[in-house]
């Protein structure tokens, strides 16, 4: 039984979410071209993440095999609709650029997987830490992307002019790749090529 | 391992009905808040595209106080270009009714593609020493790959524009995404939205036009959004045209109100 300070710390580096299990890709590239839009969205898939796998985790002993993937995704699913809810009441201007993304956490594979695999047969408080250090996990390339893409490519950070723009009447000429999708597929791929640099156990086998 | 079929079934009722009472609690709970902020980011954008929103943050109490100092709003009956007293403006959503079959008409193929227009729309007269000052319609249409929301503001000469902004869109951040950008929508002021025969003459054009002394009828583009930029000028169009406030702005020249 791993102790809870690895639980938590594993999924940062050595075991990250995207890096690694290269779970949960399609929101880390649509959420992160500002890096405000990023945090929001690492906070709204932490809160999810330590809340559903915690009623899961309080219930594992109840829910029948049977239908365990179903009554997961109904606690994720409703526990999703109140964050969306409650960012559209408190955080307005946010949730209007999240739009969609927030519902589609229901389908982020980080939360269902660390469901399935660790909440299904761990006790309560080990679940939680093991959720907000997958979350966290998340959140690091997220705001790793989200930080690189605004930067580079609309010259701001917190929509703060850092670089000032050509069109704006200084020296910076904007990336209009990383703005787009697959500019966030390069920096993930930077992220995990310096990860695996760093720790080298992590490349895969060739055959 | 085994339960019973019983258990399963009550196990499953129980889950549905404690996840709909959080849902349906918390989506009640916040209902009106969520509302309020609705309207008042509606109202922000009326008073950004009337230039009456000063530069940075604003609290919603002075947001409040600023829209109901200067705007009217009045409801408009768009096929006869008449006001439409009967509807109470502040409870109206315009969104709602397009999409309802008893409060909006399917609108003839255009290249703004807007399928629904609602009977009635809603109007902002910014008020100046009781005067109507400007004129503000609420416009939408398709950009590249999302339906563009927003305000035009027009002075009391139904042609001069003082201003353009869009409230609600998902175009390309950084290319069509640039609608937002406060330098484009600053070229739109003194341009005229119609022509001398009173036709829809508004486009935003490839490349860069001149001041709007030299080229009135012109818009610059965005460059990396074409697509964008020509569903901008549509929609503006259509919305000055006989479907969308062109009743309604040739009686309001004839009458002056």
């Amino acid at each position: 039984m791993a102790s809870n300070r690895e639980i938590f710390v594993d999924p940062l580096f050595n075991d990250n979410p995207i890096a690694l299990q290269v779970l949960g890709i399609c929101s880390a590239l649509a959420v992160t071209t500002k890096l405000e839009t990023s945090l929001v969205m690492s906070a709204a898939v932490i809160v999810v993440m330590a809340l559903s796998n915690l009623s899961i985790s309080l219930l594992r002993n109840k829910i029948p095999p049977s239908i365990r993937i179903i009554v997961q995704l109904t606690i994720i699913a409703s526990l999703v609709i109140v964050t969306d809810q409650v960012l559209k009441a408190f955080l307005f201007e946010t949730s209007k650029q999240l739009s969609v993304f927030v519902g589609l956490i229901i389908t982020n594979c980080i939360v269902m997987g660390r469901a399935e695999a660790f909440a299904m047969q761990n006790p309560p408080i080990p679940t939680v830490i093991d959720s907000i250090g997958n979350g966290i996990g998340y959140s690091i390339v997220l705001i790793f992307v989200g930080f690189f893409r605004e930067l580079l490519g609309s010259g701001k950070i917190f929509g703060i002019e850092i670089l000032p723009l050509v069109t704006e009447g200084g020296w910076y000429t904007p990336n209009g790749l990383l703005v787009l999708a697959p500019g966030a597929f390069f920096l993930i791929g930077f992220f995990i090529w310096g990860l695996r640099t760093w720790k080298p156990e992590q490349v895969e086998e060739t055959n | 391992m085994g339960r019973s079929t019983g258990y399963i079934i009550g196990f499953a009722i129980a889950i549905c009905l404690a996840c709909s009472i959080v849902v349906a609690g918390s989506a009640v709970m916040l209902k009106e808040r969520q509302e309020a902020n609705k309207v008042l980011d509606r109202q922000k954008k009326v008073l950004d595209v009337a230039g009456l929103l000063g530069e940075g943050d604003i609290s919603p109490a002075e947001v409040n106080k600023l829209f109901a100092d200067n705007i009217k709003t009045k409801a408009v009956t768009l096929d006869s270009g008449e006001y439409n007293e009967s509807v109470d403006v502040a409870t109206y959503d315009q969104l709602k009714a397009s999409k309802d079959p008893a409060m909006s008409a399917a609108a003839p193929a255009n290249p703004a593609k807007v399928l629904r227009v609602p009977n009635d729309a809603l109007v902002y007269h910014v008020m100046k020493d009781g005067e109507i000052d400007l004129i503000i319609l609420p416009i939408e249409g398709k950009g590249l790959w999302s339906t563009l929301y927003g305000f035009l503001a027009l002075e009391k000469d139904t042609t001069t524009i003082r201003g353009i902004t869009f409230y609600q869109h998902a175009e390309t951040p950084g290319l069509g995404g640039e609608v937002d950008n406060t330098r484009w929508k600053a070229l739109w002021p003194g341009r005229k939205a119609f022509d001398k025969d009173w036709n829809p003459a508004i486009t935003v054009i490839k490349g860069q036009a001149g001041p709007p002394e030299q080229d009135p009828y012109k818009v610059d583009g965005l460059s990396g959004a074409t697509i964008t930029a020509r569903g901008v000028g549509n929609l503006v169009q259509f919305w000055l045209g006989q479907e969308g406030f062109g009743p309604y702005l040739t009686k309001f020249r004839a009458q002056g109100s």
